[in-house]
C-alpha cells in the first residue's frame, strides 16, 4: 500500500495500480474510455488526465495520464484541477465531434458510459459544425449488432476480441479519423465471446441483436442475479425483465468465476423461457397434443393416479436442487433416479469422487488464469465449457506477466506487457483427439484418442513421481511428449489439470487425478478440474440416485414421475419405449414441451430458473442461488411446490407442504450434511438491508399505470413471492454494500453503464463488497492422494469398422439453449467429421440406437483413419457417448434420392 | 356586524358587473395553441410516424401513465403499441418537453370525459394524427446517423459520405 494525495485528500492506494484505479478505488469520479479493468491500460484516449505535483512545494504540476502513471509513495495528484478538467473537457468534445445525434434510437442509450462521462466532463454544448464521418454496417451474425457511426475509437472491442480471447475476425480498418473496426466483410463473428462486445464497447457501436428486437432501457427493466444454466460452469448472471418477458442476459461479477465475461451461450441462450414451446397450463396429452387442463383437475387425476400404485421418481441435472430433493423424498430414495443415463451417471459420480478423495484443490476459473502450468486432458473445453476456455487462454499471460516483472513493467501496462511477452512459451499442454480452440494458444497441442490420451496421463503422472503406475508399450513420441509435459507442470508452482466427460472415458479422469497426486507427493499444490455435462451434474451426484438404467428395472407398474427431464436425449428410442412403456403411468413435470412431455399421462407446468428462485451446484461444487425475475401467472410454479401440491393431491403425508423455499433449504441442510451449506449460498427472502427489503427495480421505471391499462385500468398490487428476498417494485434498498448474490443491477449516481461495477468492489478486480457469491460444497481432502491402475489398452483402429467421438460444440449440442431462436442460428448444421480422405459433398450413412441417419460427411485429416465424429445430440436425439459404427460414405455422384434425416 | 353588511355590499355591486360566464358546451372558449390538453403523436413532414420509441417520455412522466415498446422495420425505430392512461396524466407537459422528435405533443383539447375509466386508455391508434402537429418540418432521421429506408448513411444533415475503409490515403 502507498499513500498518495488526491485534491488534498490523503489515501491509501495500491501501489501495483496505476492512478486511475487509485482515484476510482477513493470513490473519484475520473472519466475513462480505452482502460478496462480486465485488459489494462493502453493510453489511447487521453480521457483519464489529471495532475500531477512533483512534490508539495509544486504548484504548476504537469498533465499525466491517470492510467498510464503508476502509483508511487506520497504521489500527489489533482482530479479537480482547472486545466486537468479543461483538458478532459476537450478530449470528450473532440470525441464527440463525429459522435451522430442516435441517443434515441441507441440501445446503449440510458447505461451508456459515453453518456456518463460526457456529462461526468460537463460538455454538453456542441460547438463542432462541420460535416461528421460517417461508416457503413456490417452483420455480424444474430448476436450483435453494429452502428459503426458511434465509435470513438478507444480500441477495446479489438484489445478484448483479439488479445483476450484470440478472435481473429475482427480488426482495425483505415486510420485517424476513419479508422474502422468490424470484420473485413459482413458476416457472423467468429468467437463464441463475441457478446462481450457489447459490454466491453463503452458506446452504442456493438449492442445486443436479439435484446433490441425485445428493447426496453435499462431504467425501466426489473433485474435479478442468476446463474447460467447452460453448461456446468456456473457463471453469475444478471437477468432483466419487462411485461413478464425475460429481455436478456448481462455479465455478474464474481470474482472467483466468470468475472467481467460470459460466453455467447450464456448471454444469448435464454430465448427459450419466452418461447411458444414453454408449457403453461397443466395438461392432458390426447392424440400426441398437448390439451390444457385446469391445474387442480390434472392434480386429482393424479391423485387417482397415484393411490393406485408406487412411484417412482426421476430428477435432472437441469433442474434446481430444490426441485429434485422434493422429488426424491416424494418418492422415497430408493426409487429416485438422477436423471442421468449409463455412462454418463457413473463418470459424474466418479469425478466427484475423485475430486472430494484427492489431494488437489478444486480450481476456481480466476485461479485457471493464473496458472503457471496446465494441462487438458482428453476435454474440448472451448466447447464443453466454453467460459473456462476463456481462463485458460489466459494462462498464456502468466509468461507474459514473468517477462514484465523481469522488465520490470506492470502488469496493467498491457501493451508493453505483451510487447515482452511476444517471445515467450506458454505453460499450456492440450491433448485431445480432435483440434480444439485452445492449441493455439498451447506449448503443445498433442492429438491422441481418449485411451492414448489417458495412457499419456498416467505416464505423466509416472513421469512426475515413481510410485505412479507406469504405462508399457508407449511409442517414442509419446514417452517425449509425457516427460516434456511432466517437465512442464513440475516447474509450475501451482500446475493446473483440466479433463471431463466429453468422450466418456473412466481412464482420463483417473489419469488426471494420478497427475495430480504424483504432484502432490512432489511438493506441489497442483489444482484440478473436471468439466461436467449439465448446471446441476454436481448437485445431482451429491445428492444421489439411481442412474436411468437401474430405475428402469423398478418402472414396471408404477406411476414414473419425471422432473424437468427429456429422457429422449438420454436413451435411445428402445430404452426410451421400454422404461416409459413398462410404467403403468408417466407424469411429466417440465417448464417446456419435449418428446417426454408428449409421452406422458399428465404435465404439469414447472418455473423456469428466471420465475423461481433455486440452488445449482457447479461443476467446481460451488452451490449458487438463482433468483426469480418474472412472477409468472398460475398456475405456473416451482416444481417442488408441484410436488408438495402432488403429494396433498394422492394424500402421502410424508411431504408436507413448504410455505416457503427458506423452509425446504433448511431441511435440505438438516437431512443431507453434504448440502450443509446451501443455505449459505445467498441470503434468505427475509434479508433486509437498512430495514428494507432490497428493490429490483429502478427509481426511474416507467409505465407504472400504464402497462397493463389495456387489459384493466385499475392498479393492482405488485406481485410478491414468499421466496425470494428482491422486492418486485422500485421499492426498498439498494447499496454497493448489498450481497454479490443480491446484485439486480449495477447503477450509481452518474454511473450508468455497467462499469459501474468498479463502486461495488472492495478494490477493481478484487472481492464484492457485499460479500462472496456461492458456497463450496466439496473440496480436496488433502493429504498425497492414490494411484489408480486402471490403466486402458491403446486405441486400435478396427477393420471395417469407425470409431465415432461425439463433437461437443458451443452452440448446437445444449438442449435449453437450442431453444432459444439466437443460438439455434448461430448453430451450424450437423456433419460428421471422418478421418482421412473424404470426396467433397459426400454424405455418410450410419446406424445410431437402432436408428439410421444420412449426414452430410466432411473430411478432417487431423483425425487418424477410423475415426470420426459427430455431435451429440444433432443427429441422433439420444446418442452422446463414443460408439464403433460402421459408416457408409455415398460419393456426391450417389446422393440423388438420399434425403437427410437431420 | 360591519363586516357582514360589507359583503352583502359588494355582492350587489356584483349585480353590475360584466358576466364572466362562457355559456360552455354552447359557447367554447378560447386557449392557446400551447394549451396543455389531449395529447397527441404526430407525424414528420414525410408523413411518417415520428415518435421513435426512445422511452424518454414515458421516463419523465411524474405519474408514469405512458407505456409503449420498441419496434424496428428497415433501420427505423417506432412504438409498437403505444399506451397512455389518461386517467392518470396530469397534462403536466413533461412528456412534450422531454421528446428528441417533437412527436408527442399536448393540443388544446380537454373535452375528454368518459362514462367508463377504461375508455380513458388510449392506445396508438386513438394517438397518432396525421400531420405533424406545432412543429412543421422537423424530422428527428434527417439529423440523426441511422440509416433508413431513402437515407443512406453519409445523408442526413451535416455528415460526410461513409468512410472507403480501404483507402489509405490520410
Ligand atoms: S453511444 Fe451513447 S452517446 Fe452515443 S448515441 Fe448511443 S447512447 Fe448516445
Ligand atoms: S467500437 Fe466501441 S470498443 Fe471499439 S473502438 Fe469503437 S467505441 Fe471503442
Ligand atoms: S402530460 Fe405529464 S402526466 Fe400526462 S403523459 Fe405527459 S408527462 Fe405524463
Ligand atoms: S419521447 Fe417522443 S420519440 Fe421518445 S418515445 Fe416518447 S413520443 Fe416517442
Ligand atoms: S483511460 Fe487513460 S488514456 Fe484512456
Amino acid at each position: 500500500m502507498a499513500k498518495i494525495v488526491i485534491d488534498g485528500r490523503e489515501v491509501e492506494a495500491r501501489s501495483d495500480v496505476n492512478l486511475l484505479q487509485a482515484c476510482l478505488e477513493a470513490g473519484e469520479d475520473l472519466p475513462y474510455f480505452c482502460w478496462h479493468p480486465e485488459l489494462g491500460s493502453v493510453g489511447a484516449c487521453r480521457q483519464c488526465a489529471v495532475k500531477q505535483y512533483a512534490n508539495a512545494e509544486d504548484t504548476r504540476g504537469r498533465i499525466v495520464m491517470a492510467c498510464m502513471t503508476p502509483v508511487t509513495e506520497g504521489a500527489i495528484i489533482s482530479v479537480e484541477d482547472p486545466e486537468a478538467k479543461e483538458f478532459r473537457g476537450e478530449v470528450v468534445e473532440w470525441l464527440m465531434t463525429n459522435h451522430p445525434h442516435d441517443c434515441p434510437v441507441c440501445e446503449e442509450g440510458g447505461e451508456c458510459h459515453l453518456q456518463d462521462m460526457t456529462v461526468m466532463t460537463g460538455h454538453r454544448e456542441r460547438r463542432y459544425r462541420f460535416d461528421k464521418r460517417t461508416h457503413n454496417n456490417q452483420d455480424l451474425g444474430p448476436f450483435v449488432k453494429h452502428e459503426m457511426n458511434r465509435c470513438i475509437a478507444c480500441y477495446r472491442c479489438v484489445r478484448f476480441y483479439r488479445d483476450y480471447a484470440g478472435g481473429q475476425d475482427l480488426g482495425v480498418f483505415a486510420s485517424h479519423n476513419n479508422v474502422y473496426f468490424g470484420r473485413h466483410e459482413s458476416g457472423t463473428l467468429e468467437s463464441p465471446f463475441s457478446g462481450n462486445l457489447i459490454e466491453v464497447c463503452p458506446t452504442g457501436v456493438f449492442t445486443d441483436k436479439p435484446f433490441s428486437k425485445m428493447y426496453s432501457r435499462k431504467w425501466d427493466m426489473r433485474g435479478a442475479p442468476s446463474v447460467c444454466s447452460n453448461c456446468a460452469t456456473g457463471c453469475n448472471t444478471i437477468i432483466n425483465e419487462r411485461a413478464g418477458k425475460v429481455r436478456r442476459t448481462l455479465n455478474r461479477y464474481n470474482d472467483e468465476v466468470n468475472r467481467y465475461f460470459l460466453c455467447d451461450r450464456g448471454r444469448f441462450g435464454h430465448g427459450w423461457v419466452n418461447a411458444p414451446t414453454r408449457l403453461r397450463s397443466a395438461g392432458y396429452v390426447i392424440n400426441g397434443d398437448m390439451t390444457p387442463v385446469p391445474a387442480q383437475a390434472a392434480l386429482d387425476h393424479f391423485g387417482k393416479i397415484a393411490a393406485s400404485g408406487r412411484l417412482v421418481g426421476i430428477g435432472s441435472p437441469r433442474a434446481s436442487l430444490e426441485s429434485n430433493y422434493a422429488l426424491r423424498k416424494l418418492v422415497g430414495a430408493g426409487n429416485f433416479s438422477t436423471g442421468m443415463a449409463e455412462p454418463e451417471h457413473s463418470l459424474v459420480k466418479l469425478a466427484v469422487s475423485l475430486l472430494a478423495a484427492g489431494p488437489a484443490r478444486i480450481a476456481t476459473m480466476h485461479e485457471m488464469e493464473q496458472a503457471d502450468g496446465a494441462l487438458i486432458l482428453g476435454e474440448d473445453v472451448s466447447a464443453t465449457s466454453p467460459r473456462m476456455s476463456l481462463a485458460l487462454r489466459q494462462i498464456k499471460r502468466t509468461a507474459f506477466n514473468k517477462a514484465a516483472d523481469q522488465a520490470r513493467v506492470p502488469h496493467w501496462m498491457d501493451a508493453s506487457v505483451r510487447t515482452l511477452g511476444q517471445d515467450t512459451i506458454s505453460p499450456l499442454f492440450v491433448v485431445s483427439p480432435t483440434v480444439t480452440d485452445l492449441d493455439g494458444f498451447a506449448q503443445d497441442a498433442i492429438r491422441a484418442m481418449p485411451e492414448d490420451a489417458a495412457r499419456l496421463g498416467f505416464a505423466i503422472a509416472h513421469r512426475i513421481d515413481a510410485s505412479a503406475p507406469d504405462v508399457a508399450g508407449l511409442s517414442e513420441a509419446e514417452a517425449a511428449s509425457a516427460s516434456r509435459i511432466a517437465e512442464g507442470l513440475l516447474a509450475a508452482e501451482k500446475p493446473l489439470l483440466v479433463s471431463g466427460l466429453q468422450y466418456a472415458s473412466a481412464a482420463l479422469l483417473q489419469a488426471t487425478a494420478n497427475i495430480a497426486s504424483a504432484l502432490a507427493a512432489r511438493g506441489k499444490t497442483p489444482l484440478i478440474s473436471f468439466v461436467l455435462p449439465e448446471a446441476n451434474s454436481m448437485g445431482l451426484a451429491l445428492m444421489g440416485g439411481l442412474s436411468l438404467d437401474e430405475i428402469a428395472a423398478q418402472t414396471a407398474d408404477a406411476t414414473l414421475i419425471v422432473l424437468e427431464n427429456d429422457l429422449s436425449r438420454r436413451l435411445d428410442g428402445a430404452q426410451f419405449e421400454a422404461l416409459v412403456g413398462s410404467a403403468a403411468s408417466l407424469v411429466v413435470l417440465d417448464h417446456s414441451v419435449t418428446p417426454t412431455a408428449i409421452r406422458s399421462q399428465v404435465t404439469f407446468p414447472s418455473a423456469a430458473y428466471s420465475e423461481t428462485d433455486g440452488t445449482l451446484v457447479s461443476a467446481e461444487g460451488r452451490a449458487q442461488r438463482f433468483l426469480q425475475v418474472v412472477y409468472p401467472d398460475a398456475p405456473l410454479q416451482a416444481g417442488w411446490r408441484w410436488i408438495a401440491d402432488m403429494a396433498q393431491a394422492a394424500g402421502l403425508s410424508h411431504v408436507q407442504p413448504w410455505a416457503r423455499l427458506d423452509d425446504l433449504i433448511a431441511e435440505i441442510a438438516a437431512t443431507m450434511p453434504v448440502f450443509a451449506r446451501i443455505p449459505e449460498a445467498a441470503p434468505a427472502a427475509d434479508y433486509e438491508l437498512e430495514g428494507t427489503p432490497l428493490r429490483s427495480q429502478t427509481h426511474r421505471v416507467s409505465g407504472r399505470t400504464a402497462i397493463r391499462a389495456n387489459i384493466s385500468v385499475r392498479d393492482i398490487p405488485p406481485p410478491s413471492s414468499p421466496d425470494t428476498p428482491l422486492h418486485s417494485t422500485m421499492e426498498g434498498s439498494y447499496s454497493t454494500d448489498m450481497p454479490g448474490t443480491l446484485i439486480p443491477f449495477y447503477q450509481v449516481p452518474g454511473w450508468n453503464s455497467e462499469q459501474s461495477l468498479n463502486r461495488f468492489q472492495q478494490e477493481i478486480g478484487g472481492k464484492m463488497r457485499g460479500g462472496d457469491c456461492g458456497v463450496r460444497l466439496i473440496d480436496a481432502a488433502g493429504g498425497s492422494g492414490t494411484f489408480s491402475s486402471g490403466i486402458p489398452e491403446a486405441f486400435r483402429a478396427r477393420a471395417g469398422q469407425v470409431m465415432l467421438l461425439p463433437e461437443a460444440r458451443v452452440f448446437g449440442t445444449d438442449e435449453m439453449s437450442m431453444m432459444a431462436q439466437p443460438i439455434a442460428d448461430r448453430a451450424a448444421p450437423a456433419v460428421v467429421r471422418v478421418g482421412g480422405t473424404v470426396a467433397e459433398g459426400a454424405r455418410v450413412r450410419l446406424s445410431l440406437g437402432g436408428e439410421i441417419f444420412t449426414v452430410d460427411a466432411v473430411s478432417d485429416p487431423s483425425l487418424p483413419e477410423g475415426v470420426a465424429t459427430c455431435p451429440p445430440h444433432m443427429v441422433s436425439r439420444s446418442w452422446s457417448v463414443p460408439e464403433w459404427v460402421s459408416l457408409e460414405i455415398t460419393a456426391p455422384a450417389e446422393r440423388v434420392g438420399t434425403e437427410s434425416a437431420v | 356586524m360591519l363586516g357582514i353588511i360589507r359583503t352583502i355590499w359588494m355582492t350587489f355591486l356584483h349585480m353590475f358587473h360584466r358576466n364572466e360566464t362562457v355559456q360552455y358546451p354552447d359557447v367554447k372558449p378560447y386557449l392557446s395553441p400551447r394549451y396543455r390538453g389531449r395529447i397527441v403523436l404526430t407525424r414528420d413532414p414525410g408523413g411518417e410516424e415520428r415518435c421513435v420509441a426512445c422511452n424518454l417520455c414515458a421516463a419523465a412522466c411524474p405519474v408514469d401513465c405512458i407505456s409503449l415498446q420498441k419496434g424496428e422495420r428497415e433501420g427505423r425505430w417506432y412504438p409498437e403499441f403505444f399506451q397512455i392512461n389518461f386517467s392518470r396524466c396530469i397534462f403536466c407537459g413533461f412528456c412534450e418537453e422531454a421528446c428528441p422528435t417533437y412527436a408527442i405533443q399536448l393540443t388544446p383539447d380537454f373535452e375528454m370525459s368518459e362514462y367508463v375509466r377504461q375508455n380513458l386508455v388510449y392506445e396508438k391508434e386513438d394517438l397518432l394524427i396525421s400531420g405533424p402537429g406545432k412543429v412543421h418540418d422537423y424530422s428527428f432521421y434527417n439529423v440523426s446517423g441511422l440509416k433508413i429506408p431513402g437515407k443512406n448513411k453519409g445523408e442526413a444533415e451535416n455528415e460526410a459520405k461513409p468512410v472507403d475503409i480501404h483507402a489509405l490515403m490520410p
